[in-house]
């Protein structure tokens, strides 16, 4: 290996024979490039559905009403399902220790919102305090409402950044502006940003006030929890199930809703959603590690058949390197040297030429649900030894079979 | 230095056998220049593979410099052959990717002489056979006399005990066959051992004793007055 003759006899041959050198190591080089690109988006995708589900607590949990499709316990189907406060405070009071946060929502529609005279069209939504870790909203100005204004029915707003840019832009601040909503001001306590602009056109004011205020009574048109973080990712979904059935049980009890009915009352659960998402990140990695060993297979497939017809080639070569008094283990060494150099230096050409790309164009990469696409190096450089490793075993039995040879035979050999 | 008894060789080719060598009995000793003819088919080759330890003999013995040649395995032949043996052979057999130099600095790589040594040496065999402008030349810019004459070099280079040449001027046209013979008795007037298989009589008659083979069997084995091929040249 480090005998400096043997290096320079194959530097020579390999500076001579440039065009079989150049496809066996174009042949490995691509082999390694196609698959780290491809395992690179494998992670890419990943990175992107992880992203996506950043957005909201990853742990959320909703719930919204149906129609009842089941007739059940003499009620007819076609039934609308209304969520009442104590629907909110009994579910609470019953699941208390899976709970992490908890808050009802309501819509209030049919109302007028005005700023001076510019009338705003914007969704106005009653929650409670908890809500904005359970949506994530980040407070950019002011502050998000508390459980006192809940308790006191304040007439306060939060609003989403996107009003404040679009309503409020000559002024500093929109907190302690003034809106009104169907007559009544409210004051703006604070401005939010969120991941999308849509989800900034909203206003946020304490539910009680919008039940009281805008004739609600205690109907409410959502509840949104978070549960609290587990252990492993598993254990989290697999308490999530549990949760949700036992919501969904309470629910269906409390509106007499038939256990089998699914359009009654609808829970929604981030981590069940997230996991079939990673499932379905997992199978489609399962299958681009598929189509790269498959890649990995034809470089080997590759460089073993330029292997077979170099050693054809050189058959002769061989003849007249034994008549020299070359001994078989020589040309064995030779041309499994030979070859093992070629593949390791292409091999990682094509690994820094793809994870170069991947490098420079990863970051700047932006479709929905593929982000950052990268590669793992070390799994990279494995590939590539398993790919030199592969060229050396199948070069060595055709440089085997041609070291041994008669002397006679491979120089009569045209 | 060359020393045979009772050699026999036969070739399976079926189910039949072919009987190549049948009992040859010769030696040969140090500086001389032999010549063995024969038409096609006498074993006169096989008889030259054997030598050159290329190929094995089914039976007989085979002396080499006073070391018995026997159950040679691949690795030992090898190193036999760099040792004693150095080849030309019809076909030249260079390597056609290596330049004229590397070609006969060969045999010194696998003696493990090192690279500058190598090319000094190469380069004196080649100032001998006259072909030192050129070294740097690929074999295929060269004629067919000169790629022998490098041929000769290669062989020479290794300095070996017994020069073999199987059929040396059989890709020539006489002039250059002059030339090369020519070369031969040369490096045999420098004491080299020298055996050279040939069909043709002129080359055999530049030789110092002609052996006969016919039908695997010595039917004449004479001492010859040598024709100096420097005259035709």
């Amino acid at each position: 290996m480090f005998d400096i003759e043997r290096w320079q006899e194959i530097l020579d041959t390999i500076r001579k024979n440039k065009l079989r050198t150049f496809l066996t190591g174009l042949s490995v080089a691509s082999g390694i490039f196609i698959l780290v690109i491809l395992l690179g988006f494998g992670q890419g995708f990943r990175n992107g559905i992880a992203h996506e589900f950043a957005q909201d607590a990853a742990t959320s949990v909703w719930v919204w009403p149906g129609t009842t499709t089941k007739e059940y316990k003499g009620l007819n189907p076609g039934r609308n399902i209304e969520l009442r406060n104590a629907d909110f405070e009994f579910s609470g009071e019953l699941l208390k220790e899976d709970i992490e946060l908890k808050s009802p929502r309501i819509f209030v529609r049919n109302v007028s919102v005005n700023y001076g005279n510019e009338a705003l069209v914007y969704s106005v939504q009653g929650v409670s305090y908890q809500f904005q870790q359970i949506e994530n909203e980040k407070i950019s100005d002011g502050r998000f409402i508390s459980y006192q204004d809940e308790v006191n029915t304040a007439k306060v707003a939060v609003i989403g950044n996107k009003i404040a840019r679009d309503v409020f832009h000559d002024l500093d601040t929109p907190v302690g502006e003034f809106i009104d909503i169907s007559g009544i001001p409210f004051k703006i306590i604070g401005s939010f940003t969120e991941t999308e602009d849509r989800e900034e056109e909203r206003i946020f004011i304490p539910v009680t006030t919008a039940q009281r205020v805008f004739n609600g009574g205690d109907r409410l048109n959502n509840l949104a929890y978070t549960l609290p973080m587990a252990q492993s990712f598993d254990e989290a979904v697999a308490r999530s199930v549990k949760f949700r059935s036992r919501l969904l049980a309470y629910l269906q009890q409390v509106h007499t809703v038939h256990p089998d009915d699914s359009n009654a009352i609808f829970i929604w659960s981030a981590l069940e959603e997230a996991k079939r998402y990673y499932s379905l990140t997992d199978n489609i990695k399962l299958f681009f590690w598929f189509v790269g060993i498959c890649t990995i297979i034809a470089g080997v497939v590759g460089v073993s058949n330029i292997m077979l017809i170099v050693v054809r080639e050189r058959t002769k070569e061989i003849g007249i390197r034994k008549a020299l008094g070359a001994r078989p283990w020589s040309i064995v060494g030779m041309i499994l040297h030979e070859s093992i150099f070629i593949t390791a230096i292409s091999g990682f050409a094509g690994l820094i030429l793809s994870m170069g790309l991947l490098e420079i164009l990863g970051p700047h990469i932006e479709v929905d649900y593929i982000m950052n696409p990268s590669v793992n190096f070390s799994v990279a450089v494995s590939t590539v030894f398993v790919l030199v490793l592969a060229g050396a075993v199948a070069g060595f039995f055709p440089a085997w079979r041609a070291a041994n040879i008669h002397t006679i035979d491979a120089l009569r050999d045209e | 230095m060359i020393e045979i008894k009772e050699l026999h060789k036969s070739y399976k080719m079926g189910a039949n056998s072919l009987h190549v060598l049948k009992g040859l009995n010769f030696s040969i000793k140090e500086g001389e220049l032999v010549a063995i003819m024969g038409s096609s088919g006498s074993g006169k080759s096989t008889l030259l593979n054997i030598l050159g330890m290329l190929d094995e003999a089914d039976s007989g013995e085979y002396t080499l410099d006073g070391v018995p040649i026997k159950n040679l395995n691949e690795t030992k032949a090898a190193k036999y052959r760099n040792k004693f043996l150095g080849f030309v052979f019809q076909s030249f057999n260079l390597i056609n990717y290596k330049s004229a130099l590397e070609n006969v600095a060969l045999p010194l790589y696998y003696q493990k002489v090192p690279r500058k040594q190598r090319e000094e040496k190469a380069l004196k065999y080649l100032e001998q056979v006259g072909l030192k402008e050129w070294a740097e030349h690929l074999p295929n810019e060269l004629s067919g006399g000169q790629k022998q004459r490098v041929a000769i070099a290669r062989a020479m280079a290794a300095e070996p005990k017994v020069l073999l040449a199987d059929e040396p001027t059989g890709a020539l046209d006489s002039k250059t066959s002059y030339e090369v013979m020519d070369l031969i008795q040369k490096i045999n007037d420098q004491g080299n051992t020298i055996l050279v298989v040939t069909h043709e009589e002129d080359i055999a008659h530049m030789c110092k004793r002609i052996v006969h083979l016919k039908d695997g069997v010595i039917v004449e084995d004479k001492k010859v007055e040598q024709v100096r091929a420097s005259q035709y040249v």
